[in-house]
């Protein structure tokens, strides 16, 4: 079998501010393999949303490993991160996050441009259903539009991974299934990893694998046999 | 008590002081410039005012030949004089040790028993000379120190011919002789012109003129005309010899003290409300948009029920504060360097006194004017705010619509990154701030311009002066007018390579109603060492006919060529003739009149005469020269041009450039200021979108080369619009110089718009770095958990 994309080892990571110390991950051990399709599930201050900053070099641990592949992402430089994320990593935010100067197009182009093998920004919107919007400034789309325009562009660089934040987080039902038809579409279409938090269990349904987060661990993990297509699912 | 609200103010303060600082020292600089600026001016007027009170300086003053004492009665009843002093007057060359080029000495009679009645000197050690003991002499402070000259000091004067032994009875101060100009010199030299006191007992035997005067001194009643005052001393003393009575703002030392006041006036009335109108421009702007940042914590306050009054009050609190500090460092800088400033002046000038002179109407316009802007500024942005639902303005402003420059007729992502094309729809979404920041960069880069062009300019003036048109290495000035043959003679003196002559005739000029007692220049057609030069800075042959006449004097006389000018000739045969004006050529020094030396005699139906002569030297052997000098009587003056352009350099030194120099450092921290506030409030505005890109694999350089990229945009566009403005500032800045004895070319050399945007862009780089470490330190987490 194929070398597993994350490696996590014992994963520490213990906030302190000021006199405060939190401990929001208590020794997380992991693996995922390319592919896969894995939601993590869990309660706000569970740990889910430090663990995924971690592996996609946002943030740093207070012990432990994590390995993208052969890369210890627990030992790299900044720059080095950044090279990471830059050339490897697809992030999809609760907020979006676009650029709201730049239109749709050209919020993807911004990735392409310094991306190494990536596909034509209009490819990338056309998979996420939204070649007839390409040229909107994000103040002129919704709030689902807006989230497939972040998919569009986390996926245009053809990322190993693709980790998502809450991505259906600030939308209504209808809309968030959209999303995540297009996110699942589009994982299935490149063939990366795809991680997605979430508090939405009705989410885990699509997931092929689901993982628990409590306390800062890891609390259960389960295989689904059966991946439902996300119009499927409701909540 | 204090209350929540006023802690939070504090609180914000200190998150906020670098930007807080920059700006209070933007309004400090504001307020300290006009402080400084009027308050230097202001004192040095103030005590220039009661020194002359107090030390009784005359208002009319008139040179002769010789006239009794029997006439002064007559001067005195004179209707609108209030008293009449006479004395005698005389130019004679001093030999000192130690000092290769002969001096000269105004020799000055005071009374041999009782006080003077005007002029009064001020003594600064010693005594008045003794007309009993004999022998004695008051030197001018200025002199004396340039001399090692003390009570005791013996000096030797050749006077009339005779060498004398005089010894120093003390040292004193004049008002009359704050400036102590030799004839024909261009600036004061202390060391080679100074004044000795004798009594008149001493002088009217030295000179033959027992019972006699060869100079008066009016002082007028208050409110009486000088013109007619005048008009009747000048027929008295018609039959003597007069050589045309003329005001106070005439005399040498008056007028150069009036034109350094006037020129401090000029920068102190000019510069600093520029500053101080900048300084409140780029408070107001940037205080807008610190305040239109704090939109979620207004609609926060409103929501838990502060009324909207109490929100801008409390907004009005945290700009007062910055104003109080900013208003406070200015002040007292201001106050400082003003006293420092007033002090090294008064020592230039040689006042024995100084009074400072407060104006609490300076200190409350600068304090006025920039703690209006600021809280204008204050209550402009968070009006926007407060007046809107809190709901409305605690959730974030409605995302901005973007649209595509020039309705998408161009497709920008075609053909330049996806930064760039950020930078340039953030620029042109925002027109007013982009144009505000513009316009913020220009006003910081005309400051300097405005400031810093006048060392160029008197570069320039210096240059066409002293390399141009008076190349000469010394000038010599006869006791009294000589033949032509004195030319030759002067040819044949040591170390002497070329002499030209020259004659100095007193005349009065008058067109029409327009009337000026100036030195016409007569030189000889083929002059190439005292030149004169033309607009261009080209040299001019004299024409054989009629006056040159220099630019500024065409304008007091409104005279043009071809006009016909009246020549009122106040020596020797003392004719007027009619003569018309030939030319008008360019003068930055004095009002310059000149006439073919042939055309001269013509027109005074005389042989030949010369009053000096204009010699190049060989300045190696120049002391050979000199000594030749020391022993002729005939030589009264002897003005070295080198030595002439170094006192021009000194005395502009002391002057403007100190002054200029204040202004631009001001100016330089303006520049921070404004740059830096710039640069922090758009990374407040754009932080979000750069941890984000940072997020999505953007290196720090990367990010940081959006913000920088603005600025540079913004600073670039500012560049032409702040030479422009600084053009203009300059222009000002020339006319407010404008005096009869300096006209300060108005010359803008690209050397000061370099350093001016040199200046600007160093600030630009320094506020990008410091602002690049806060982009460094970008917290990417925290953006993707929050909400706009």
């Amino acid at each position: 079998m194929d070398q597993p994309v994350f490696r996590v080892r014992g994963l520490c990571k213990t906030y302190r501010t000021g006199e405060v110390e939190v401990q929001a991950l208590r020794g997380v051990d992991f693996e995922a393999w390319p592919g896969e399709f894995i939601v993590i599930l869990g309660p706000s201050g569970s740990g889910k949303s430090t663990f995924l900053n971690i592996i996609g070099g946002l943030d740093s641990a207070t012990g432990g490993d994590a390995w993208f592949r052969d890369h210890a992402l627990t030992r790299q430089s900044e720059a080095a991160l950044t090279r990471y994320r830059r050339d490897h990593v697809g992030f999809i935010f609760q907020f979006y996050n676009l650029v709201p100067s730049l239109t749709a197009r050209e919020n993807v182009k911004l990735v392409t441009e310094i991306a190494r093998n990536p596909m034509q920004p209009e490819e990338a919107l056309a998979l996420v259903g939204l070649s007839a919007r390409m040229d909107h400034f994000p103040a002129q789309l919704s709030g689902g539009e807006q989230q497939r325009v972040a998919i569009a562009r986390a996926i245009a660089k053809r990322p190993d991974v693709l980790l998502c934040d809450e991505p259906t987080g600030a939308l209504d039902s209808k809309t968030g299934i959209k999303v995540l038809e297009a996110l699942a579409a589009v994982a299935a279409e490149t063939k990366a990893t795809t991680l997605v938090i979430t508090h939405n269990a009705a989410i885990a349904a699509i997931a092929g694998r689901v993982v628990n987060f409590a306390n800062g661990a890891i609390a259960s993990e389960q295989i689904n046999a059966v991946r439902k297509k996300p119009s499927e699912v409701s909540w | 008590m204090i209350r929540v609200l006023d802690i939070k103010l504090l609180r914000d303060l200190r998150r906020l002081w670098p930007q807080a600082l920059a700006i209070a020292l933007v309004m400090a600089a504001g307020v300290a410039t006009l402080i400084l600026g009027a308050g230097a001016h202001d004192s040095l007027a103030t005590t220039r005012e009661r020194y002359y009170e107090a030390n009784r300086f005359a208002d009319v003053f008139a040179g002769l030949t010789r006239a009794p004492k029997a006439l002064q009665p007559e001067i005195a009843a004179i209707d609108g004089v209030a008293a009449a002093e006479t004395r005698i007057e005389k130019i004679a060359l001093a030999d000192l040790p130690g000092m290769a080029e002969p001096a000269s000495v105004l020799l000055v009679s005071v009374p041999d028993h009782g006080e003077q009645v005007l002029n009064r000197v001020y003594l600064r050690s010693g005594r008045m000379p003794s007309a009993d003991s004999g022998g004695e002499a008051l030197a001018s402070a200025g002199f004396a120190r340039a001399h090692g000259l003390r009570e005791g000091s013996t000096i030797r004067v050749l006077i009339n011919g005779r060498q004398r032994e005089l010894r120093i009875s003390g040292t004193a101060l004049s008002p009359e002789f704050v400036y102590a100009l030799g004839p024909g010199a261009l600036m004061p030299d202390e060391r080679r012109y100074g004044i000795l006191y004798l009594p008149e007992r001493e002088m009217s035997a030295a000179y033959d003129l027992e019972g006699a005067f060869n100079s008066v001194s009016l002082r007028l009643v208050r409110g009486s005309n000088p013109d007619k005052v005048i008009a009747a001393l000048d027929r008295l003393l018609d039959r003597y010899g007069g050589l045309g009575a003329y005001p106070r703002k005439d005399q040498t030392s008056h007028a150069f003290l009036d034109a350094e006041l006037q020129q401090l006036r000029a920068m102190s009335r000019i510069l600093p409300p520029i500053f101080l109108v900048v300084s409140a421009f780029l408070v107001n702007m940037t205080l807008t948009r610190l305040i239109a940042l704090e939109r979620e914590r207004i609609g926060l306050l409103k929501a838990m029920g502060y009324s909207s009054l109490a929100v801008v009050r409390h907004y009005a609190g945290f700009v007062t504060l910055i104003a109080v500090l900013g208003i406070a460092i200015g002040v007292v800088a201001g106050t400082w360097l003003g006293a420092g400033m007033t002090t090294l002046y008064a020592q230039f000038f040689s006042f024995p006194f100084l009074v400072f002179s407060r104006n609490p109407a300076v200190y409350g316009i600068a304090a006025g004017a920039t703690y209006a802007a600021a809280l204008l500024g204050a209550v402009k942005a968070v009006r926007e705010v407060a007046w809107l639902s809190p709901a409305v303005a605690m959730s974030p402003p409605a995302p901005q619509r973007y649209r595509k420059v020039l309705g998408g007729r161009v497709e920008l992502s075609r053909y330049v990154r996806q930064s760039s094309v950020i930078v340039i729809r953030h620029l042109t979404h925002w027109p007013l701030r982009t144009l505000s920041g513009i316009f913020g960069m220009a006003l910081a880069v005309a400051i300097l311009v405005g400031s810093l062009w006048t060392f160029g300019s008197i570069n320039l003036m210096i240059d066409a002066t002293f390399r141009l048109s008076d190349r000469q290495d010394a000038a010599i000035t006869f006791t009294s007018l000589r033949p032509m043959s004195a030319l030759y003679e002067a040819r044949r003196l040591p170390a002497v390579m070329e002499a030209e002559p020259f004659r100095a005739l007193p005349v009065k000029l008058r067109h029409g109603p327009a009337e000026r007692r100036v030195s016409l220049v007569g030189k000889s057609r083929e002059a190439s060492l005292s030149r004169v030069l033309d607009g261009s800075l080209k040299p001019v042959v004299l024409p054989s006919e009629g006056l040159v006449i220099s630019d500024a004097l065409a304008r007091l006389l409104r005279a043009g060529i071809g006009d016909e000018i009246e020549v009122e000739i106040l020596e020797g045969r003392r004719q007027t003739v009619m003569q018309p004006v030939s030319a008008i050529i360019t003068g930055f020094i004095g009002l310059t009149a000149y006439m073919n030396l042939d055309a001269m005699n013509r027109m005074l139906m005389e042989g030949a005469a010369i009053s000096g002569v204009y010699l190049g030297l060989d300045m190696e052997a120049r002391d050979q020269l000199f000594s030749v000098l020391k022993e002729t009587p005939a030589a009264s003056f002897i003005a070295l041009q080198y030595a002439a352009l170094e006192k021009f350099r000194e005395t502009l030194a002391q002057n403007v450039t100190i002054m200029i120099s204040v202004y631009a450092a001001f100016a330089g921290i303006i520049a921070f200021g404004v740059v830096y506030n710039f640069a922090r409030i758009s990374l407040s505005e754009q932080g979000r979108e750069m941890a984000s890109l940072r997020v999505l694999g953007f290196t720090k350089a990367e990010v940081s080369g959006l913000l920088m990229g603005e600025l540079a945009v913004v600073a670039i566009l500012a560049q032409p619009l702040g030479w422009l403005l600084g053009y203009s500032f300059a222009l000002m800045m020339a006319e407010g110089f404008r005096t009869e004895l300096y006209r300060v070319p108005l010359v803008v050399n690209r050397e000061v718009f370099a350093w001016a945007s040199l200046v600007v862009f160093a600030a630009a780089a320094v506020s990008g770095l410091v602002v690049r470490r806060r982009i460094d330190r970008l917290d990417m987490i925290e953006v993707l958990k929050t909400r706009e």
